[in-house]
């Protein structure tokens, strides 16, 4: 398959990048593992006229733990991210989500910055990073910016990022959640796209809910925080009845599509049982 | 870096360093050739095959510093400086590996399309983990589709290598 031809950089520096990046503008297309930009010049749905490689900015690859936050480089694999031992003691609900994303072969080599900059809502590592409360931080040869992720998507593939701009780390705050968990339904066990797919966490104490986020993925246009579902639990005693409740709530607030990996009736049915599947989880296992 | 070379055709290509099989191999690639096809092409190691080219099938898998990754989403110029072993540095000395033997012993090879890969995932996962379990071992080649559907033979082959059930030459 022939990928179209561009003109290659290799900026040593992220400053040295942004700087690139702002005299090139819309002309340049980032590429990091190359997971969803090569093959979308090979199927001939992207040709930039220039591509920037990340390839030699080793300072975001790195995977830290700094007072009252964890920090993951934007330029993390997702096998990285699975076999990080810090990630694996503080939220193992991140590496489990990672490990869904895709074939060993294809985890060695998508970034989680490329998985959230994708803008994809079928993506698995915004839903559990939107539950865990995670920013992102984004650079240019204008300035820094840091928004919650939540905020970064607004539509089918629609990002808030700018030309110029790089995102280069994801930060989770220090947090009082006691559970985390990502469900994910696909067609097979590996490698597959969510056909449907819900992240939570969860405050608990005693048998008491008292803070829950739900975040959706392939359940609408872009991933989906379910206030409603939320709201409805929060100061409740917790019983399977409450979390059905929850689960109803989502699925009434999804907006799914019907598609070739599933209908859009069959996907909300998918919502309400793993939303209350991933509730029943992250209040037993906690993060898990 | 690697060296930027400008045609007389005002083409610009990179003399890059890739190191295969333990061997330095400079090769001058333009920004858009992809690894599969400069090691298939450029370095004559036809032993990495090109499937769906979309990074589905597994067939083109290499690993690149150990790990398997899929040749076809690789520009060349990428790997510049790093390792990578193909199918071809799996055997070393003439002597076949014990999971190449392997596969031989339990007819784990049918059209032989996906076996390079299937070898070099089996590989990868027996050195970061000599004693797999079965699940483990369906997880590492989950990304290596053999469209013969050979599965059962190639994973016990992979189980056989692990716990050392593998006699050479009795094929």
């Amino acid at each position: 398959m022939y990928v179209p031809d561009f003109e290659y950089h290799a900026p040593k520096s992220v400053a040295e990048a942004c700087t690139l990046l702002a005299e090139l503008g819309e002309r340049a297309t980032v590429l990091a593992g190359g997971t969803d930009v090569l093959h979308k010049m090979k199927v001939g749905k992207l040709a930039p006229e220039h591509l920037v490689s990340l390839k030699n900015l080793d300072e975001l690859r790195e995977i830290r733990e700094e007072p009252g936050r964890v920090v993951i480089g934007a330029l993390a694999s997702h096998n990285q991210i699975y076999t990080s031992q810090l990630l694996q003691r503080r939220y193992l609900s991140i590496p489990m989500a990672a490990h869904t994303m895709a074939s060993n072969q294809i985890c060695n080599l998508g970034t989680v910055g490329g998985n959230i900059v994708n803008g994809v809502p079928s993506a698995d590592l915004p839903p559990i990073l939107i539950a865990l409360n995670a920013s992102i931080h984004l650079q240019s040869a204008n300035g820094d910016r840091s928004m919650p992720l939540e905020d970064f998507f607004h539509g089918a593939a629609q990002t808030r990022i700018e030309p110029g701009e790089i995102l280069t780390e994801i930060s989770i705050p220090d947090q009082a959640t006691t559970g985390s968990t990502y469900l994910k339904f696909g067609l097979r066990r590996s490698g597959a796209l969510a056909v449907a797919a819900a992240a939570v966490s969860v405050q608990v104490a005693g048998d008491t809910l008292y803070g829950v986020r739900i975040v959706l993925a392939s359940a609408a246009p872009t991933v989906l925080r379910v206030a409603g579902a939320e709201r409805s639990l929060v100061g409740r005693r917790i019983d399977d009845q409450l979390l059905e409740e929850a689960g109803y709530l989502a699925e009434q607030a999804s907006s799914p599509r019907d598609s070739i990996r599933g209908s859009a009736e069959y996907r909300r049915n998918l919502v309400g049982v793993l939303t209350k599947r991933a509730l029943r989880k992250a209040i037993d296992e906690g993060h898990a | 870096m690697a060296q930027e070379i400008t045609g007389k055709d005002g083409v610009k290509r990179y003399l890059i360093t890739l190191n295969v099989n333990g061997d330095a191999h400079s090769v001058l690639v333009k920004g858009n050739a992809i690894l599969t096809n400069v090691l298939r092409e450029q370095l004559d190691l036809t032993g990495t095959k090109k499937g769906c080219e979309l990074g589905d099938c597994g067939s083109c898998t290499v690993l690149l510093d150990g790990r398997p990754v899929d040749s076809c989403l690789v520009l060349a110029v990428e790997a510049d400086g790093r390792e990578i072993t193909t199918i071809e540095g799996v055997a070393a000395n003439g002597r076949l590996d014990a999971i190449q033997e392997s596969m031989i012993n339990h007819a784990a090879v049918q059209c032989g399309y996906c076996t390079p890969g299937m070898v070099l995932s089996a590989k990868a996962l027996l050195t970061r983990n000599p004693n797999p379990s079965e699940q483990e071992v369906r997880e590492a080649i989950s990304g290596n589709l053999c469209r013969c559907t050979g599965y059962v033979h190639i994973v016990e082959a992979v189980m056989a290598t692990a716990q050392g059930r593998v006699t050479p030459d009795d094929h």
